[in-house]
């Protein structure tokens, strides 16, 4: 499903992503983990197709096709969504309009008839029982004034109507308390099926206690310094990341093996 | 000193002409106003550069010849002017062609008592009297010579009249067409509402075609009696070549609630001067703008606020979307007289720069003479919210799309302040036609990309 290979990537000539390898295949849960600063959430935004991001080397294939070389309109059309970690106020712009003018779209881009405002109306009332959202929300403007749960229980809520075959999940648990961490973590959970792939990108093992993963790699100053299963989570949990840090410090001649499927 | 020598010369000869074509309208109460204020365009002539209050827009084009009155007016059909009227709206409708009222596209009918909608020239020499005390008798000095020329070439009138305590739910269209002829149109309108009454009137000035060679001097006059709750919109939908002097005097007195929205939707040169003058206690009153230039267009919008009574409310909202080569123009003058004290008011100015191009000029102006007031003010000029854009590219959106999105979330804050379902609904897809042909023009940044 998605190929990266050898990524670098910089914000104003400061290199963050320094060669990131990472396969993920269809059905498939994948877990990044790191420190604050070691590149997570560009990779995130890269995949998505931020502009303040200049790739300088490498490759991502998407579905077989060149993903960097699509807009991010064209890479949401064709399934690919972000979650973000700090969702977007938009002022004068309600809810239900963003997202029936999003599903619309990707509908349109996939050959079938755009749905009205009626028929949108009952698809979103199933999906907001998903993320245990009011109908309220719907005719407030984009995230204004939303708390910081509701803003990710929004995202929640946007992959459940966008409907991605490659969800990444952008420190979608920050700032969450227990509550709102089990909405958004059995949202991800149920919108998982095994036609669709997800990267879960994360500070803390917490998220992942509900959302299991296939796969969890260990992200540090621009690379993968390690892969493993989902008991290097727990493994994180206990040792910390200088653990990790010192060890792949050590094996500098040998760096970590893509994850495969 | 008297200005543009050669210009108001022209218009005093032209006006030997007009009043030639009166046939007998010559002798009336209307007609000594006309000769007023062709003696005061004689005497204080039209602005200039040099003035203050046309610092940021040159009215040259505006002055540098005369705009013959327009003779025969133009002929139009209900199919013409369907596009310039408010649907599901069931109010009266007085139609204007070329300054001229035209009963057959007009629909006033079944008024309730105490509301007289009609246009001056079918007035009783006694209402007449009565009207033209009125007219003019609000007008201030600061956009005087284009208000005499109004006044003093005006063939006719919309008017509208509310008795105290009367309420008209449905709003009152008044539609003031210019075929394109080159030359001078006036429109004019005059609504005066009784204590304790309710009106909503929605003017719409629209040119059929370019507008090339084309100036329109409007004055519109609105009185707000103790109590009275007004509503008043005002949509510029000129010729995209044609040039535009307007001026709006309200004055208001103790209790009443005046809000006006004005949408400059097009023209080449639109000058728009709004003045309020709030003479009793307690009144509220809003002013609400939105401007969309493009291409070479130069909107300014003068507004003036004037505090005379104490414990009033104003509040001022003017956005600008400008694209292109556009500029925009904002003063927003409040002016709190001494013995107003306890005035509370606010007036934002917000912009959208669509282009490198693209120019605005905003001036707030508060004099302020009393010490017990609340006044405030803010100004921004900005472009689209790339983090909002990106965002919606991640949902789907593309990027004209996602700029429409934006634009009109931006103008839509003041379609939403439109009471009135049906008015908003027609505004609304006036903003948006526009709206989307300034973002698909050729200079609208990126509007073309993708």
């Amino acid at each position: 499903m998605l190929k990266i290979i050898n990524l670098h990537a910089s914000v104003d000539d400061t290199p963050i992503l320094k060669g990131v390898n990472l396969e993920v295949g269809v059905g498939e849960i994948h877990a990044i983990m790191g420190p604050n600063g070691s590149g997570k959430s560009t990779l995130a935004q890269v995949l998505a197709g931020h502009e303040a991001f200049t790739v300088t080397e490498g490759s991502v294939e998407y579905e077989g096709r060149d993903l960097l070389d699509m807009a991010p309109e064209e890479r949401a059309r064709d399934g690919l969504f972000l979650a973000f970690q700090y969702p977007v106020e938009i002022p004068g712009v309600n809810t239900a309009y963003f997202l029936r003018t999003g599903l619309n779209e990707i509908l349109r881009h996939r050959g079938e008839e755009p749905v009205d405002a009626i028929d949108f109306l009952q698809l979103i009332r199933e999906k907001m029982a998903l993320v245990e959202m009011d109908e309220s929300f719907l005719k407030r403007a984009v995230n204004e004034g939303f708390s910081g749960g509701e803003k990710k229980r929004h995202e929640i809520l946007q992959m459940a109507v966008l409907e991605p075959r490659l969800a990444i999940l952008d420190e979608t648990d920050s700032g969450l308390d227990i509550d709102a961490l089990r909405i958004v973590a059995n949202g991800i959970n149920k919108l998982h099926t095994p036609a669709n792939s997800a990267i879960v990108v994360t500070h803390y093992q917490r998220l992942l206690e509900y959302v299991v993963p296939d796969y969890v790699h260990v992200l540090m100053d621009g690379r993968i310094v390690r892969s493993g299963g989902k008991e290097l989570a727990l493994q994180l949990e206990e040792k910390g990341y200088d653990w990790i840090r010192q060890d792949s410090m050590e094996s500098e001649t040998s760096p970590a093996q893509p994850a495969s499927a | 000193m008297r200005q543009n020598n050669d210009t108001v010369n022209a218009y005093v000869a032209a006006f030997d002409g007009f009043e030639a074509s009166l046939n007998g309208g010559a002798s009336s109460s209307l007609h000594a106003k006309r000769r007023e204020a062709i003696a005061r365009l004689r005497e204080d002539g039209l602005p200039t550069a040099r003035f203050e209050s046309w610092k940021h827009t040159n009215p040259a084009p505006m002055t540098r010849t005369c705009f013959a009155p327009v003779g025969v007016p133009g002929k139009l059909t209900a199919a013409d002017i369907k596009p310039f009227v408010a649907a599901g709206v069931d109010g009266p409708l007085l139609v204007f062609v070329d300054g001229r009222f035209v009963p057959g596209l007009s629909r006033v009918s079944a008024l309730p008592a105490g509301v007289r909608i009609h246009s001056l020239s079918e007035a009783s020499e006694l209402e007449e009297q009565v009207l033209t005390t009125n007219l003019a008798a609000h007008t201030l000095a600061q956009n005087a010579g284009f208000s005499a020329l109004n006044t003093a070439f005006l063939r006719d009138a919309a008017v509208v009249v509310i008795d105290g305590g009367r309420v008209l739910d449905e709003p009152v269209r008044i539609l003031h067409v210019n075929t394109g002829q080159p030359g001078l149109t006036t429109p004019r309108t005059l609504v005066l509402a009784g204590a304790d009454s309710r009106v909503n009137v929605v003017e719409t000035i629209v040119g059929m075609s370019s507008g090339a060679g084309t100036l329109t001097a409007s004055v519109t006059e609105i009185v707000v009696d103790a109590g009275a709750v007004v509503e008043h919109c005002r949509i510029h939908l000129h010729g995209a070549e044609s040039f535009h002097a307007g001026t709006v005097h309200v004055t208001e007195e103790e209790g009443s609630r005046f809000t006006a929205h004005t949408f400059c939707l097009s023209g080449r040169l639109v000058r728009e001067d709004m003045h309020t003058l709030l003479r009793g206690e307690r009144i509220e009153s809003t002013l609400n703008g939105l401007c969309l230039p493009d291409g070479e267009d130069h909107v300014d919008n003068y507004t003036t606020i004037e505090h005379a009574a104490p414990d009033c409310t104003s509040h001022e909202l003017y956005k600008g979307v400008v694209c292109g080569k556009a500029r925009s123009v904002f003063r927003g003058k409040i002016h709190v007289h001494r013995v107003a004290q306890r005035t509370d008011a606010y007036q934002s100015n917000q912009n959208l720069l669509m282009s490198d191009d693209a120019e605005i000029n905003s001036k707030p102006q508060l004099e302020i003479y009393a010490d017990d007031v609340k006044c405030s003010h803010g100004s921004t000029t900005g472009q689209l919210d790339e983090s909002a854009l990106f965002y919606l590219r991640t949902r789907g959106v593309g990027l004209p799309e996602a700029r429409r999105v934006l634009t009109r979330a931006f103008a839509g804050e003041l379609l939403d302040r439109l009471q009135h379902d049906g008015i908003r609904a027609h505004v609304d897809a006036l903003v948006s036609a526009r709206l989307d042909a300034i973002l698909a023009s050729p200079d609208a940044e990126g509007g073309g990309a993708e």
